[in-house]
């Protein structure tokens, strides 16, 4: 059984590239637009791990990462930030809201998977 | 998607997108000038984001520099440090141009003007320091130092980089790297982070043989058990030839939520003094370590989660590894610490149907983009479709079948169909004007600041839709126009107050469709086409004869001619070597008209009339020689009957028709195909006067003409080869083919003598 990780992100590049740098390892990816359509899709998918952009209308990264916490069903899984910004500001806010870890646009598809091994333990 | 091109194309149009969101943000912004919108300001600032983040997956560094330091500054306007001042949106509207050209360089692979560049940086760049004084959090303030990397830790001491880059000098502080002693205390914070202990340890283990001790000493005895508190620790023996960054990774989320300590071992060592059988003191409560935590806890939701990995002693180990008892699978699999997981099942573990099935991995976004090879073929076809229905439809007339049978009416009913599946694979094809509308405003922009003219653009109607290839192909004529408006047709401020107009000068730019057609209309509120001058300078320049009488219409259609510019020096904006005979070329070839129209001190427009397709045709079925073809009615002026029109002939052979004021040469078709040598006196044909380029007429002689109607382009030169004279072919509800003339390249050949100085002789 694949691992199914959600990516929260507005844009469909980086959207297309998370997907290309995880479907092929076996992953299940799957995308959602903006925070609002991410906590949509949370139960629906049921994924091992969220990949959150930050910066995204309707409801933010940390929103994403608040409303995955406060969820019965999902509350514990891990959220990865994935954003072009870099501030130590972001990551302690990213961290006040709950992140698991975070990693800075553009990231390396190794890298990607590494981390996701290793916050999943697999 | 499969590969990275494809990626990239995606990024390209989402930054197309994005540039269109921005520069309508922006110039929101711009109105509302002191009191902006932050919803408007969050936009823009996310356009700009994404742009750099996608930019970066793709190394433009050039993007990716200019784009950070536009975001900077678009921060400081989000945080309310700076107010969005008319120098400002000024400075930003301009970052926004240079930006779409920057991703218009990197799609194009063309270096970026660097002076420019280099310009707005330090533009962009005082403002970012200007804001980024004292109250300045300091996140972006080297903005030049900005590189794109694909990690970033912020680790401090651990330098995670170098060990992926298998650094050597990361380990030159551990000594041999034979192994690790690793203890390890969650705080409580980590439980609140999606970070596992036992995941951490798997980790571990990933890297060697790993030897796993829990430090039970300060569990409490279930009395006194406080489920806020963390009460387990680690202790592991590491034996691997990781480095120590390597180790150090493992932490790297966690390290501000768990006290850490990491000790290298010498190679060969053995049981160090704390060995992972050297136990820690065992509470008062139970058995020694190391201790199945597995009910414990188990009703005691807020600390479940920190059950320590009894689970773990198996740990998988990588391939290498000589005891590896759980080899390590390259493919990801669900963690097996899933059963310890607090909400049992329902987070991270559901093995069960609730996966693939009714879920598709892929989000279905609302709109799908389509490759325009494929609408293309769906419009060949529905074209296709309607040649077989009015074959079909002439042969049931043929066959003197009632009109009302079923099978006629089964055929009415197909052709009403036809005709809506028509319209609706058209409209797959025709998009707003809006985007080429909105680059309009930067070059109003730019073509302000050039001429100092104060100059704003309104626009009506932006989303009247235009076949995507027109709109394509619209961009440089209506830039042309818009420059010329600014540069030629607007006053300067004195001459404008002098008049009683605002010193702004005002450029309308509108569309709408008028009977099956779009029509574009360029305006300005300037002074007017200065008729007398126009008309000295093309005596001048020997486009007309001097002393020509010319109607003011036929004044302003100089305008058109190739060599004409009312400027005596070409000026910096809009003699760049292109004239309006350019723009009514590119328009024709569009299938469309140019018409201008002036009144003095009232300002001046120019009217772009174009077919909604180029797919289709609205063409005039004319016969001469024999031959049945289609003249396009885009060129087609007026129709006069040769029985009654003034002909004169010229030299042996040539005809001119004298019509009002216009000597118009007379070319029949018939000879100009080489169908006839020479027409029948007896039989005198129709002439339709076409005009063409730069305004020439000509009158082309044919035996009939048919009808009027809309005929399916059909390209020779794809399916046969390029001839003269010929645009394209199209079929026929009979089934024949019918060529389409190109009547601009017919007056080329068929007349090319220079016309003009004739054209204007009066009669």
């Amino acid at each position: 059984m694949s691992v199914r990780v959600l990516a929260v992100d507005d844009s469909p590049t980086m959207r297309g590239l998370i997907s290309a740098a995880l479907s092929p390892r076996g992953f299940d990816v799957y995308l959602a637009e903006d925070g609002v359509h991410g906590l949509e899709r949370l139960t629906e998918t049921d994924p091992h791990l969220v990949i959150t952009d930050i910066n995204m209308p309707r409801l933010d990264g940390f929103g994403v990462i608040e409303g995955v916490r406060r969820s019965n069903s999902h509350g514990s899984i891990p959220v990865l930030v994935l954003t072009t910004e870099s501030g130590a500001d972001l990551k302690a806010r990213a961290r006040q809201a709950g992140a698991t870890g975070w990693l800075v646009k553009p990231f390396e598809d190794e890298r990607l998977v590494s981390i996701i091994h290793r916050v999943l333990g697999v | 998607m499969s590969g990275l091109d494809d990626l990239r194309i995606t990024f390209f149009q989402e930054c197309e997108d994005l540039l269109e969101q921005l520069g309508e943000g922006l110039r929101v912004l711009e109105a509302s000038e002191a009191a902006p919108d932050i919803e408007t300001v969050h936009a823009v600032f996310r356009a700009v984001h994404s742009i750099k983040g996608g930019a970066g997956a793709f190394a433009l560094n050039d993007l990716v520099t200019f784009a950070h330091l536009f975001e900077t500054v678009l921060d400081h306007l989000r945080s309310g440090r700076m107010a969005a001042s008319a120098p400002l949106m000024a400075t930003l509207l301009r970052s926004g141009d240079f930006l779409a050209d920057l991703v218009a360089n990197a799609r194009d692979g063309v270096a970026p003007d660097a002076g420019r560049m280099r310009a707005l940086l330090a533009e962009l760049d005082a403002l970012a320091d200007a804001e980024g004084g004292p109250g300045h959090d300091g996140e972006d303030t080297e903005p030049f130092d900005f590189v794109p990397m694909g990690l970033d830790l912020d680790l401090g001491p651990m330098p995670d980089a170098a060990a992926e880059a298998g650094d050597a000098t990361a380990e030159s502080e551990s000594g041999s790297a034979g192994g690790y002693l690793i203890r390890f205390r969650p705080h409580a914070a980590m439980y609140g982070t999606g970070n596992e202990p036992a995941a951490l340890l798997r980790a571990l283990a990933r890297l060697g043989t790993v030897q796993v001790t829990a430090d039970l000493s300060a569990v409490r005895p279930l009395t006194r058990f406080d489920p806020g508190e963390t009460q387990l620790a680690w202790q592991l023996r590491l034996d691997t030839d990781a480095s120590r960054s390597e180790v150090e990774a493992v932490f790297e989320f966690v390290e501000d939520v768990v006290s850490l300590d990491i000790t290298s071992l010498p190679r060969g060592e053995g049981s160090p003094a704390a060995g992972p059988t050297d136990q820690p003191p065992a509470p008062d409560l139970g058995p020694p370590a190391p201790v199945s935590m597995g009910d414990a806890p188990a009703d005691l939701p807020a600390t479940a989660q920190q059950r320590p990995p009894a689970t773990v002693r198996p740990l998988p180990s990588p391939p290498d590894a000589t005891d590896s008892a759980v080899p390590a699978e390259p493919a990801p699999r669900v963690p097996a610490s899933v059963d310890t997981s607090p909400d049992a099942g329902a987070g991270v573990a559901a093995p069960t149907a609730a996966t693939a099935g009714n879920v598709t991995p892929l989000a279905a976004p609302a709109t799908i983009r389509v490759n325009l090879d494929r609408v293309d073929r769906l419009i060949n076809l529905i074209g296709e479709l309607v040649i077989m229905e009015a074959m079909l439809s002439q042969v049931i007339g043929e066959a003197g079948i009632s009109a009302d049978s079923d099978v006629a009416n089964g055929l009415d009913g197909i052709k009403q169909l036809a005709s809506e599946i028509q319209e609706s694979v058209m409209a797959i094809r025709a998009q707003p004007l809006k985007p080429v509308f909105q680059r309009m405003h930067r070059i109003v922009r730019e073509a302000s600041e050039a001429t100092g003219k104060g100059a704003r653009l309104v626009t009506l109607g932006e989303n009247t839709e235009v076949d995507k290839t027109v709109i394509e192909r619209l961009v440089d004529p209506l830039t042309h126009m818009i420059r010329n408006a600014v540069d030629h047709g607007l006053e300067d401020a004195e001459s404008r107050r002098a008049a009683g107009k605002p010193a702004e000068g005002t450029i309308t730019l509108s569309a709408a469709h008028r009977s099956g057609r779009v029509v574009i209309e360029v305006a300005d509120d300037g002074g007017g086409i200065d008729r007398p001058r126009v008309k000295s300078i093309a005596e001048r320049k020997g486009l007309i004869p001097a002393g020509a009488q010319l109607s003011p219409t036929e004044i302003d259609n100089l305008l058109f001619m190739p060599g004409f510019s009312s400027k005596a020096e070409v000026s910096a904006l809009s003699g760049r070597g292109v004239g309006l005979d350019v723009v009514r070329r590119e328009i024709a070839a569009l299938g469309g008209r140019v018409a201008i129209e002036s009144v003095p001190g009232r300002g001046t427009t120019f009217t772009i009339a174009l077919p909604l397709t180029l797919a289709v045709l609205e063409g005039m079925l004319v016969s001469f020689g024999g031959e049945t073809m289609v003249l396009p009615i885009s060129a087609i002026v007026e129709t006069l009957h040769a029985g009654t029109a003034t002909i004169h002939p010229i030299g042996l052979t040539g005809r001119v028709l004298a019509n009002r004021s216009e000597l118009i040469p007379i070319i029949d078709l018939a000879t100009a195909f080489g169908l006839a040598r020479e027409r029948k006196k007896s039989q005198p044909g129709v002439l339709i006067v076409v005009e063409c380029e730069a305004g020439r007429r000509a009158a082309l002689e044919v035996d009939h003409i048919h009808d009027q109607r809309q005929v399916v382009i059909k390209s020779l030169e794809e399916n046969y080869g390029s001839v003269p004279g010929i645009s394209a072919a199209t079929i026929l509800g009979d089934g024949r083919i019918a060529l389409i003339v190109d009547p601009e390249e017919i007056v080329s050949t068929a007349a090319p003598d220079p016309l003009s100085p004739l054209l204007a002789e009066t009669v």
